[in-house]
């Protein structure tokens, strides 16, 4: 049976056929759909750990007790996961333990454009990466044959582009594997200190040298001989690419692109006159080739930053592209912007007035960057806006007082915000910290967390009170407020920034995107043309409901009684979703409730 | 079966219903015995922002992304969105827009108009002949679910799409929606494959 599935859902599929019956890690684009995914499954365990570290470590857990388990993360989180990762390639595995990193070229939805290929030769574990769903599945079942041959973590790597691409996929049935798990008592191969660490360093590089050896025979290291008068060496998501540009060209397919067959590759090479390496991001294979004294072709004609099509393969090897040229016409742009009724809006437009330095986070609210909300004035990574608001505060010392606020997400601060809270109200911070909460993890496509009350398996469970969180940690003045009671909000910031010492304000009021059609669309506003003196506040709080019409354009006159009136707001009836933060700014009265 | 691999550019814009209907596509050409492969975005880029979802079929697809001057047929969702990606249309290739106006966030604020004559300037750029407006928005209605507009389209869509019945397509999407929307969607995929 066939069916057409994304990079991700197939991962899902491979790993439950083979028997993995373990899971976990937190979301992050491209990379949620597989747990998401793999959740669905009968008889599987899987769960969203409140960030990538913890995710890891549960499933170098499940690995120990001798389960088939998967940490799943996108590239940056695989940066939070990085210190039990470099261990854990020392330890082995017992069970079978792939981590899978979805990395992001061209950073479709990311804060920056690693190359996690760099972590596999960094912490000496053995890379797999797919090309398509099919090779996902594939892949995804041979990482954990050769976690557990190996005794070794392995990395199954994806790019958004084989994550989020969909394609033809064979189904198989669930293999049965025999339980193995147990516990098993291995203090010299699990307790990590010095004298048992040297030990094991030395079997991680018996280990890589026979990942070597087995990479050479490895089926999935593929050779496509054609012309004898150029070969492509390429992997992953940029085969296809390439194979598009250039049929006639021969190949070698890698797919493992940790450890590399040197052999093979000396083969390959010495078979065709001219030598590329097509990959995208790093000169990773590139530079081993050459380190190998093979001459080769690669990032002084292919661009080291963006994920490739096969226009781009085509361009840097011919020089030209065989694309018509063509003038597109000058057209407005279209960013992402945060949807109509979203309760971040209040609160960056509250926070803009305030005139403080914004130390933001990760989320749908980074949007609020953007003009004309223009609420945030820095992010950096999961969980930063804390400390860098609270380090901002005491470098600037008085001058800096009442204006430097820290704001992150509910999910990111149960990510990675408590640890710097708690260094906040322990070294005395002056800075003002904002739990921007709406009960979801929402950039994602709405996971669960901690603080949701419900597990990614839908079981309900206990959940994160993050007033009384904040309390333990020291803070001693901790507010909820509703960010759409838009007065109380502008007061409370105000106040707060006035006090000596850390505070903390959860703002809080669900995701617009949690509640229904029906209930988002009750009771739209509508902006009387009579009162709208055209001032345009209302426009100033970024809403894609809220459009500016000038007189000519909404059918009407211009006003005799207002010379200097241009034209009028016009609410979009179809988009409103009554969340009142427009009424509330309007000083007019001129935005009412339909009905 | 041609072995050449014909590609579709999809655009719009976030919550217009476009991975649905390059799902679709995909399904019913799979069911023909076409390899295929289609790319989406989800996350970030979803927020209202720009989406794309490029859809290939043929004997054989390696690349999921078409490259510039290879698409067959762009179908716009949004009218300005059928400009944006114009370099990726072939020559003699077909725009098929849907007439519906979503404006992005600086034509709201005021600071930019929403561009006038898209379709003049579409006809003129790639001849009248290649250019086929769709009253989407109408056509749902008329068929009784005004959130159908991509079916509407992909009733439109499937006109260009040689060697494959009416019925193909039909339970395709058929099994893809939940039952109540169902008897909508089916009209307004006729309507849409009608105009």
């Amino acid at each position: 049976m066939q069916e057409l599935m994304s990079g991700n859902e197939a991962i899902a599929r491979g790993a439950w056929e083979c028997g993995a019956a373990f899971g976990a890690g937190y979301p992050g684009t491209p990379s949620t759909e597989i747990l998401e995914s793999f959740a669905q499954y009968e008889g599987v365990y899987a769960e969203w750990s409140p960030n990538e570290k913890v995710g890891l470590e549960v499933a170098i857990g499940a690995a120990f007790a001798g389960a088939r388990a998967m940490a799943v993360m996108k590239h940056v989180g695989v940066n939070v996961a990085a210190d039990p990762l470099f261990t854990v390639s020392y330890t082995g595995t017992n069970g079978a333990l792939v981590i899978i990193t979805a990395d992001d070229p061209s950073l479709h939805s990311s804060q920056n454009e690693q190359d996690n290929r760099n972590y596999a030769k960094f912490a000496k574990i053995p890379m797999l990466e797919p090309s398509d769903s099919q090779e996902a599945k594939d892949f995804i079942k041979l990482a954990f044959d050769l976690s557990e041959k190996f005794d070794t973590p392995v990395f199954l790597r994806t790019t958004t582009r084989v994550s989020h691409s969909k394609s033809v996929v064979r189904l198989e049935p669930k293999a049965t594997i025999e339980d193995r798990t147990d516990i098993r008592h291995l203090p010299l191969k699990y307790v990590m200190v010095p004298v048992n660490a040297r030990a094991r360093r030395l079997e991680v590089e018996k280990r890589m040298q026979a990942l070597q050896e087995w990479a050479e025979t490895f089926p999935g290291n593929r050779v496509e001989l054609n012309s004898a008068e150029a070969g492509i060496i390429t992997a992953g998501m940029p085969y296809n690419y390439a194979k598009d540009a250039f049929p006639g060209y021969s190949c070698l397919k890698l797919g493992m692109v940790h450890p590399l067959p040197e052999r093979l590759i000396r083969d390959f090479a010495s078979k065709v006159k001219k030598l590329y390496v097509v990959e995208e991001l790093d000169p990773f294979i590139e530079e081993q080739v050459k380190a190998m004294g093979i001459e080769v072709t690669g990032k002084a004609v292919f661009p080291y930053t963006n994920e490739f099509d096969p226009g781009v393969v085509e361009k840097a090897v011919t020089g030209k592209s065989s694309a018509p040229i063509v003038e597109l016409p000058t057209i407005p742009p279209r960013p992402p912007n945060l949807c109509p009724g979203c309760p971040h809006r209040a609160l960056f437009y509250a926070l803009n007035k305030t005139k403080a330095f914004v130390s933001g986070d990760i989320g749908c609210y980074t949007l609020s960057y953007m003009k004309p909300l223009s609420g945030m004035d820095s992010c950096v990574c999961m969980g930063a806006s804390i400390g860098i608001a609270h380090g901002m505060s005491k470098a600037l010392g008085p001058k800096g007082k009442g204006k430097v606020v820290g704001v992150i997400g509910d999910s990111t601060f149960i990510h990675s915000g408590i640890t710097p809270l708690l260094n906040a109200a322990y070294n005395r911070s002056n800075a003002v910290f904002i739990i921007a909460d709406n009960r979801t993890t929402a950039m994602t496509g709405m996971q669960e967390h901690p603080a949701t009350g419900q597990t990614l398996q839908g079981e309900k469970t206990k959940e994160l009170d993050f007033a009384a969180l904040g309390k333990v940690l020291g803070v001693e003045r901790v507010e909820v407020i509703d960010p759409l009671q838009f007065k109380n909000t502008a007061e409370v910031l105000k106040r707060e920034l006035g006090k000596e010492g850390p505070s903390l304000i959860i703002s809080r009021s669900p995701c617009v995107l949690l509640m229904s059609r029906k209930a988002a669309h009750a009771g739209h506003f509508y902006a009387d043309p009579d009162k709208c003196i055209g001032c345009k506040v209302c426009l100033s709080c970024g809403c894609p409901a809220i459009s500016w019409k000038d007189f000519e354009k909404a059918g009407m006159p211009p006003r005799p009684d207002r010379k200097k009136q241009k034209g009028i707001a016009v609410i979009d009836a179809s988009l409103c979703t009554g969340c009142t933060l427009c009424a509330q700014l309007c000083r007019q009265e001129a935005i009412m409730r339909e009905g | 079966m041609e072995d050449r691999v014909k590609s579709l550019l999809l655009a719009g814009v976030g919550g217009q219903g476009i991975l649905l209907a390059s799902d679709i596509i995909c399904k019913v050409m799979m069911g023909k015995g076409y390899d295929v492969k289609k790319s989406e975005v989800h996350g970030m880029a979803q927020r209202g922002g720009c989406v794309t979802s490029h859809v290939r079929f043929g004997r054989k697809v390696y690349s999921p992304l078409a490259r510039k001057g290879d698409v067959d047929i762009i179908v716009s969702f949004e009218k300005l969105e059928s400009l944006r990606y114009l370099d990726y249309l072939k020559p003699g290739g077909m725009v098929l827009v849907n007439d519906e106006e979503i404006y992005p966030p600086s034509v709201n604020l005021g600071e930019a108009d929403y561009p006038v004559g898209i379709y003049e300037s579409l006809r003129s750029r790639i001849g009248a002949e290649n250019v086929k407006v769709v009253t989407g928005p109408e056509l749902a209605a008329r068929a009784g679910n005004r959130r159908a507009v991509n079916t509407v389209m992909l009733g439109a869509i499937s006109r260009y799409i040689p060697g494959i019945g009416v019925d193909e397509w039909k339970n395709v999407l058929a099994a893809s929606l939940p039952e109540k929307i169902i008897e909508a969607n089916l009209k307004a995929f006729d309507l849409g494959r009608a105009a």
